[in-house]
């Protein structure tokens, strides 16, 4: 990286060299002078509000008093940060913040975290002389569901809003009247639902805003932390995971510059209830009848490795792992293919993309390439819903000067800040494409602004109903965009890091090719031989199973009659196979068909490493022992091993670590010690500087055919759905939309359809429609990953029928 | 004294100097005229900057030379603050609704000059006449062409916006006043960046008084030698007063300046009424420092020597106070009208103001105690360290040190009559 300039500035009789163009404030704390403030945060802009880190400066006409916040160091500054003046000043602002403060340390949430205490303990006078009455509101107001305002508390430093409006782009909370009477508010009827409110809460310098299920829980002092990171999608912010008397009671960001930057999702935030949630499975269930009933370790065991054992290799199948750490994905993957000897294994279930371009396409963007890009293409998922933390990192480029074009069959978080919106019917991207790619008639203008290099394109599936193989062929395109680096966009935990570790049906550990005869050689060398028949991706295995060709499945925290495209081939699957095991920590609709339930550890209670989608490995630690008798899977896989005579080897962390790091070449010196002691904290992206990648996927043009037929059909995500987290967290169950199918008026018209009118799509799933003029015409915008829409078939053409009175 | 400037028309025709007939009939639109065909915008900056002109809207920043910091970057703007709102000043209100196309004019001229092709007024909220006058001058001169495309037949064009204020004093700063006048709270910026690099809608944006546009015909059509060599070279020009107060005759008056604060007291505001006597004045609206006869009766009533002597002459607004005030009392109400007017962003302001008047009333009440008046002086240090003039400031703008000036003007000049208020305290017999 390029040296920065230098200035010489003098700070307290010391002399210290500095970056250029920083602010005094973030300077003199580079060097270890602290300069005490509330509204100044590295990651907003400085408003000079608050006026505690006011210092002195020599200037030309005598000493000034300037706020350091909004001075930017200059060559031979002199500054005096602790003068009788700083000092009486500091004195003078504190006294100020403090006269019409309620005292309610002693019930506030902030006390012993809180900038307001540390501050005036440090600087403040001491005494306060006001004598006057206090200004009071009506306290605490609830202004979402997840967050109270005590506008008693607010010192009107302006971080709630700007992180609102800045950075998170939604300006639903901010100042209303003057002067002393100044306060927070949200707007009439609209509270602050937005999907980034807890970065507020944590944000503010006093008890202004707490969130309702931190509320009264907890001392800080009280708390154990333990840096991890999030797994509600594959950015993985950087969390610390916050635990009192056992139990985790708050979710911090923690600052990851190369990933989150410190702002978490409220989905990151809020959803951890989940590991403690009643609903949790963590006793091993036998299948007596049609019920399941508790069993012990040893029963559940060797009646799975009975089972597994009798079947031969090509009739066992496994699907998942997507929720697990690397080395657990790891164990899965050895297991299958040593112990059980079969290819079948997929961690995705039919919802993704091609798992040598989710895995190895090149050349790869790391999410900082966005603060250089000059351009950004964003044609995916809805980036505010799916994963919202690379949202707010697209804003942030977009701020600072990117342009940003984006492709999707609907209106998406990202459109009002956008250079350009493409919006197409779904199921014709093809179409567009060609016609971005020609930049004819009223493409040229996006043709051009894609040709302003660096780009950096994040390429995903737009919906489920959408053809997987058109984000290749967008990619192709990225491909040759100048100096263009792509972002595989796939949102399910750490399916990235499954697929790095081979759970896939054409990918073996550490990037590699099935079809590689050196990768399988290698490999063989280590594992012994591999299976020697073609593995099957999750559709093939379920289409499999209800032909009868495999008889049984694995299910590793997977839900394929509730994610995959088809979930009554994924329920007849199950119901056909003759067992199937699943290794989960929930009762889901697939894990309910299965014959044996074996209670895994979640997020929160597992060590190991993690790999999210710019390919960064990070460190996620346990800050709980995984609850009842559940178990990590690489216990229970190792177990499962020796009871059908089979070493797998896979005894410790460190051994599994050690492993990974030799046999999957991708992950050369990645281990769980390198990651602790050596590597950046922030994580490290693989391969390594001298690792060998041996995949390079590059995307090629593909055809994908339009879709044609009346309607069709795009399924959109929401933030909160009836996903797992979010449906066994008590604060976010009830966030969840309403669902409803939104509709053209000039379709609905047509066919007579008002708004709330019952319609009925592929004659399985009925719901009120939405009229919405944003939406394409032929096309219906049906909400993804809720209970109403479970049994829905996901085809890219529908048929769409209204219900009419009695009918 | 030299003739008046900017009355003179309407002093000579009070029923319709507002008329764009009347307008025309006594010279007007002639310097737009000279400028557009006979001079180029540099010609015109130059003429400006030669009249030594210092903005009349209370800074006393020469106007050439702001104008000089205008950056090239386009589309650039002219904003002429018609927020009028500092207590005691009501001049600007006087000339926008007698004289409205004597402004039109001087904004025309200027904003030629500065080549903006869209000027806005911004007129205070509770001036409904004036901003309706203007509005009517404005259709005239539209339909006149001396406003919108190809003026008078040039190939110079400009729109005018004229949009009127919530009801704030605070958007009398120029940088809250562009925040307003953007749809945003009417609350300062940080500056740098100054309005004249990133002003309105991050443009370059020239902000200025009424009464300085509204001298820019003369200007042009006279030169700027001549405005210069009217008053002191350091305070040219003719400038309007407003008076108000305990005298005979209160009003906006159009002066030379350089006399003494006794002649223009005792002569030209015709002394106290009743026959009092005088106890203090303000020389420059609420913000400034009081002056007190024993001290400054005899001093210069020019913008450099109320400076030196500790106070500031401001927009041009004074306020007289005879022996019967209550200067606790008068205080108060300046401090309160400050604490009201606060926008609220900066710490000190937004609660020292408010501070300062629930003592200063606790005073009033008679519930004071005796370390009220060292406590209200702490206070200001806070806002104001030093209690220096020209203020230092720990706040964002010069509203909270300006809540001051009535403070220190009290404790100084008065403190027998505050302490005389206080139970307890030596002076006091209660």
């Amino acid at each position: 990286m390029a040296d920065v300039p230098q200035v010489s500035i003098t700070i307290n009789g010391v002399a210290h060299s500095v970056d250029e163009g920083q602010l005094l404030i973030a300077a003199a704390e580079s060097v270890g002078e602290y300069i005490p403030r509330f509204c100044y945060h590295d990651k907003l802009d400085p408003v000079g509000m608050c006026r505690m880190c006011l210092v002195e400066v020599e200037g030309p006409r005598g000493t000034m008093l300037v706020p350091s916040c909004t001075t930017t160091v200059a060559d031979d500054m002199v500054v005096d940060t602790e003068s009788e003046v700083v000092k009486r000043a500091q004195e003078g602002i504190l006294e100020f913040l403090l006269l019409n403060h309620p005292l309610d340390c002693p019930i506030c949430d902030k006390g012993g975290e809180c900038p307001l205490q540390d501050q005036a303990y440090a600087f403040g006078p001491g005494e306060s002389r006001f004598i006057e009455e206090k200004r009071t509101y009506l306290k605490p107001i609830p202004i979402s569901d997840l967050v109270l305002l005590d506008r008693e508390r607010c010192v009107i430093c302006d971080r709630c809003v700007r992180v609102a409006d800045d950075i998170a782009g939604d300006p639903l909370i901010t100042f209303t009247q003057r002067g002393g009477a100044v306060q927070i508010q949200t707007f009439p009827n609209e509270p602050f639902s937005s999907y980034f409110s807890g970065n507020t809460v944590q944000l503010c310098p006093v008890g202004a805003l707490t969130s309702v299920d931190y509320r009264f829980k907890a001392r800080p002092w009280d708390l154990e932390h333990r840096r991890s990171v999030s797994l509600v999608d594959t950015m993985h912010s950087s969390v610390d995971v916050q635990t009192s008397r056992g139990k985790i009671v708050r979710v911090y960001g923690v600052e990851n510059n190369a990933v989150n930057e410190g702002w978490l999702s409220d989905k990151d935030r809020f959803t951890f209830g989940a590991v403690h949630a009643d609903s949790r499975v963590t006793t091993p269930l036998v299948k007596k009848g049609d019920t399941f009933e508790e069993a012990s370790w040893g029963e559940a065991l060797e009646l799975v490795a009975s089972r597994l054992g009798s079947y031969k290799a090509s009739e066992v199948g496994a699907i998942g792992g997507a929720h697990n750490t690397n080395e657990e994905a790891f164990v899965l993957g050895k297991f299958m293919r040593t112990v059980i000897g079969t290819a079948h294994i997929d961690a995705q279930v039919g919802d993704g993309l091609d798992s040598h371009f989710a895995a190895a396409v090149t050349p790869r963007a790391k999410i900082n390439d966005l603060d250089a890009a000059a351009t950004i293409l964003v044609w995916g998922p809805d980036l505010k819903e799916s994963l919202p933390v690379l949202y707010l990192r697209v804003r942030k480029a977009v701020r600072n000067g990117a342009k940003l074009v984006v492709v999707n069959p609907v209106q998406t978080g990202l459109d009002s800040i956008a250079t350009h919106v493409l919006t197409y019917r779904a199921g014709t991207g093809s179409d567009i494409l060609r016609k971005i790619k020609s930049g004819e008639a009223e493409f040229a203008d996006v043709h051009a602004t894609l040709d302003e290099g660096p780009v950096v394109a994040l390429i995903g599936r737009t919906s489920i109903a959408e053809d997987p193989r058109l984000g290749e062929a967008v990619a192709a395109f990225a491909r040759s965009l100048p100096d263009a680096t792509i972002l595989p966009l796939l949102t399910r935990a750490n399916i990235f890091g499954a697929l790095d570790m081979g759970l896939s049906p054409t990918l073996l550990p550490g990037r590699v090719s099935i079809r590689s005869e050196s990768g399988v050689a290698a490999l063989e060398s280590a594992w012994g031989p591999l299976p020697d028949f073609a593995g099957f991706s999750t559709m093939a295995m379920l289409h499999a199973t209800v032909a009868g060709d495999l008889k049984t499945l694995v299910l590793v925290g997977a839900d394929p009659v509730r994610d995959s495209i088809n979930p009554v081939v994924a329920s007849q699957a199950l119901e056909t196979a003759d067992f199937v095991v699943a290794i989960d920590a929930y009762v889901t609709d697939s894990s309910k068909h299965a014959d044996v339930i074996l209670p895994a550890a979640v997020w929160g209670e597992v060590d190991g490493t993690v790999t999210n989608c710019e390919g960064r490995v990070q460190r996620i630690r346990p800050s709980l022992e995984p609850a009842g008798r559940s178990l990590s899977i690489t216990g229970i896989l190792g177990d499962l091993a020796s009871r059908m005579g089979v070493a797998l080897d896979a005894s410790t962390l460190g051994s599994v670590s050690e492993e990974i790091s030799t046999v999957a070449p991708a992950y050369e010196g990645i281990t769980v010690d390198y990651l602790t002691f050596e590597g950046d904290p922030d994580g490290v992206v693989v391969p390594l500087a001298d690792a060998d990648q041996p995949l390079g996927f590059i995307p090629v043009e593909v055809t994908v055919p339009v879709v044609t037929g009346e309607f069709t059909m795009h399924l959109e995500r929401t933030l909160y759905d009836d996903g797992v987290w979010v449906r066994n967290a008590p604060s976010t169950r009830d966030l969840v939309p309403l669902a409803y199918v939104r509709v053209h008026p000039g379709d609905a018209s047509r066919m007579a359809i008002s708004d709330d009118d019952v319609i009925v799509i592929a004659d399985t799933v009925q719901l009120p429609a939405r009229l919405d003029d944003t939406v394409s015409r032929g096309t219906i915008v049906v909400p993804a990953n809720r209970r109403e829409t479970a049994n829905l078939v996901v085809t890219g053409a529908v048929t769409v029928d209204v219900v009419r009175g009695d009918a | 004294m030299s003739e008046p400037i900017l009355t003179k028309r309407m002093v000579a025709h009070p029923s319709d100097s507002h008329t764009l007939s009347r307008y025309l009939d006594t010279g007007g639109y002639v310097g737009l005229r000279k400028a557009l065909f006979d001079m180029t915008r540099d010609d015109v900056i130059a003429e400006v900057k030669a009249s030594n002109m210092r903005g009349r809207g209370g800074a006393g920043f020469p106007t050439g030379v702001k104008w000089g910091f205008l950056a090239p970057a386009t589309p650039r703007y002219l904003v002429v603050n018609c927020d009028e709102s500092e207590p005691g000043t009501f001049n600007d209100r006087e000339l926008t609704e007698r004289d409205p196309h004597q402004l039109l004019e001087g904004i025309i001229i200027s904003s030629y000059a500065l080549g903006v092709q869209q000027a806005f007024v911004y007129i205070r909220g509770e001036y409904p006449k004036a901003a309706r006058r203007l509005q009517r001058a404005a259709d005239e001169a539209y339909e006149a062409g001396y406003l919108g495309t190809n003026i008078q037949g040039s190939d110079y064009s400009l729109e005018l916006t004229i949009h009127l204020g919530g009801g704030a004093y605070i958007c009398g700063e120029e940088t809250a006043l562009l925040n307003s006048l953007e749809g945003r709270r009417g609350e300062p910026r940080l500056k740098p960046p100054f309005p004249a690099v990133e002003g309105l809608y991050a443009k370059p944006t020239i902000v200025n008084n009424v009464e300085s546009i509204a001298n820019i015909p003369w200007i042009v059509e006279n030169s700027g030698a001549a405005y210069a060599a009217i008053g002191p070279e350091r305070s040219a020009g003719m400038k309007m007063v407003s008076v108000s107060g305990h005298v005979n005759k209160p009003g906006n008056y159009e002066i030379e300046l350089g006399m003494t604060w006794r002649d223009f007291i005792f002569d030209i505001a015709g002394g106290i009424r009743d026959g009092l006597e005088l106890k203090a004045w303000i020389p420059g609206g609420a913000s400034a420092p009081w002056f007190v006869p024993d001290v400054h009766l005899d001093t210069p009533f020019t913008i450099d020597d109320v400076a030196s002597n500790g106070s500031m002459l401001g927009a041009g607004a004074v306020i007289v106070m005879d022996e019967n005030t209550n200067v606790v009392a008068a205080a108060h109400r300046l401090v309160y009208f400050f604490a009201d007017e606060s926008c609220g962003q900066c710490t000190p302001c937004r609660e020292g103001t408010t501070w300062l008047a629930d003592v200063l009333k606790r005073i009033l009440d008679g519930r004071g105690r005796p370390e009220d008046i060292d406590l209200l002086l702490s206070i200001s240090e806070s806002i104001s360290p030093g209690l220096k003039w020209p203020p230092m400031m720990t706040t964002i703008c010069p509203l909270g040190p300006s809540a001051v000036s009535p403070v220190t003007s009290i404790t100084r000049w008065f403190r027998p009559e505050i302490e005389a208020m206080i139970p307890g305290s030596e002076v006091s017999h209660g």
